[in-house]
């Protein structure tokens, strides 16, 4: 008899699973554990339109304080999970009381990856995950001023594109000799390097940042091509997996908590959802995902599985990045080794990239272009062939591709 | 503060008070109203927050930008007074403004 669920992690994973949970018919006690001080919230915007102060605080929220009280779910805020007894099926909590769980929901999420140079404790450094970290970044978004972003993925291309919009200075460090290396095909980092120049951006590629200048504040960043002038620095590195806890509770973890297709880790009765967990992907292999459809879509199937109604998660994995008047949508996970295929030209800024692994479709990059990103998330559940020919056509509707 | 009224596909009417700037999807969500899912968050990325709008108030709209149109077109069920509710600010003059949600989101 499952009458008592806890969920450590109050974000996108935990609300969702709390919602399935009761809208499946759980009626058990329901605790979600949280260390940052705020009840879950969207994270997407935080490096686009909350940034940019273009959305209040109170409209991050993913649900309404009513919610919580509605749902019989307790919320126990800004306390961090510090073990699990899974013998005595416990959980222990910061502030040193114990909570009992018949069945567990692991939402850790993930923290940022910490750049460990010399200077990395100055003032003027910043990461971006959460709330106070935007909070805290934003207050130097005064024309002017330099900021220098280590990092040439989603992140740091978003806030490049607030920024330069604040009149900010901005140079661009990247390691690896595009931006975008790891989620997005050269065709497509090609495109967006271009509009972030032409917005005034300027890059660093194939520069590794060695060491972060200044005295008591930032003022630089040292990198293996030279140096960098800024008054302020932000890492946007990547993120890590909080499997710790999990880890030390001797669960299964590779490359994240690993569950299986019901979210069910190697302990029966402790389950995992979102960006913490790695689980068997829709093209074969592991993988962890990070992404707010990951952590919806793997949380309902967790809660499903809690209840006892499992059913396998077998969703497209679906992205999305603001920048500018850009809107990147990406579905499914391209590999190196897929055969590319462009349709549109990027010159009117609407065109996308279509990834096909033996013929099949596998993956789909759209730029301003909403229905080629659609039919390719069809195309790639249905695990459907299309002739590279048809694909390129832009005479063919992009409708009556799938 | 306007308000909005939301009708379930089943015909179970939800009326509330959404602040200005606000999005018609953020009123329904932040509000519990069903229907809605919004998955990305009201980033037109997910096509998950479909509604008609009442035909009386669809002069008072401001017209689908290019991206709702296109997210649009793959809507289960469109119809004329189809929307993202994702894409409609809430202004003062949308005080009463009456919404329904499809069947299906997804």
């Amino acid at each position: 008899m499952v009458e008592r669920i806890v969920i450590i992690g109050a974000g996108q994973a935990g609300a969702q699973a709390i919602a399935t949970l009761r809208a499946e018919g759980f009626e058990g006690s329901l605790t979600l554990i949280g260390d940052e001080a705020y009840p879950p919230y969207q994270r997407p915007p935080l490096s686009k339109a909350y940034l940019a102060g273009d959305f209040a605080r109170e409209r991050l929220f993913l649900k309404p304080d009513a919610f919580y009280a509605e749902t019989g779910c307790e919320l126990r805020l800004s306390l961090v999970a510090t073990a699990i007894d899974r013998p005595r099926k416990t959980v222990g909590l910061s502030d040193g009381t114990k909570l009992s769980y018949d069945r567990l929901l692991l939402a850790t999420g993930a923290r940022v990856r910490q750049l460990p140079v010399p200077g990395a404790a100055l003032a003027g450094v910043y990461y971006l995950r959460g709330i106070a970290d935007v909070d805290a970044l934003r207050q130097h978004f005064q024309p002017g001023t330099r900021l220098a972003i280590v990092g040439g993925g989603y992140i740091g291309l978003e806030v490049a594109a607030v920024a330069v919009k604040h009149g900010l200075k901005v140079t661009v460090i990247e390691a690896a000799n595009r931006v975008m290396v790891r989620a997005a095909s050269p065709q497509i980092s090609a495109f967006y390097e271009k509009i972030h120049r032409a917005n005034g951006v300027e890059f660093a590629l194939g520069a590794m940042a060695e060491r972060f200048e200044g005295d008591a504040r930032a003022q630089g960043v040292s990198t293996n091509l030279g140096r960098v002038e800024a008054d302020v620095i932000l890492a946007g590195i990547g993120i890590v997996p909080n499997c710790e806890l999990a880890e030390a509770a001797g669960l299964a973890c590779d490359n994240g908590i690993s569950v299986d297709e019901y979210g069910v880790t190697s302990d029966p009765d402790i389950f995992a959802a979102g960006d913490c967990t790695s689980h068997p992907g829709f093209a074969g292999g592991r993988v962890r995902l990070e992404s707010v459809q990951n952590a919806i879509d793997q949380a309902k199937h967790a809660a499903l599985a809690m209840v006892g109604k499992p059913l396998a998660y077998r969703e497209v994995p679906w992205f999305w990045s603001d920048q500018y008047d850009l809107k990147l949508q990406i579905a499914g996970l391209a590999r190196p080794g897929d055969r590319t295929v462009l349709r549109g030209n990027p010159e009117t800024r609407k065109f996308s990239v279509f990834h096909l692994r033996d013929g099949v479709v596998a993956a789909v990059e759209a730029v301003n272009a909403a229905p080629d990103y659609i039919v390719g998330r069809r195309l790639i559940a249905a695990r459907a062939m299309v002739a590279p020919e048809r694909l390129q056509d832009i005479s063919v509707p992009a409708k009556s591709l799938a | 503060m306007p308000k909005i009224t939301y009708i379930e596909h089943n015909g179970k009417e939800h009326t509330a008070e959404v602040p200005v700037g606000w999005t018609v999807m953020e009123g329904a969500v932040k509000n519990r109203i069903p229907g809605i899912d919004a998955d990305c968050g009201g980033a037109c990325a997910c096509a998950t927050c479909h509604v008609y709008v009442d035909p009386a108030w669809l002069p008072k709209l401001a017209p689908r930008q290019d991206m709702e149109e296109q997210m649009l077109d793959f809507a289960q069920e469109l119809k004329p007074n189809s929307r993202l509710s994702c894409q409609i600010k809430v202004t003062p003059a949308l005080d009463g403004l009456i919404v329904r949600t499809p069947r299906d989101q997804h």
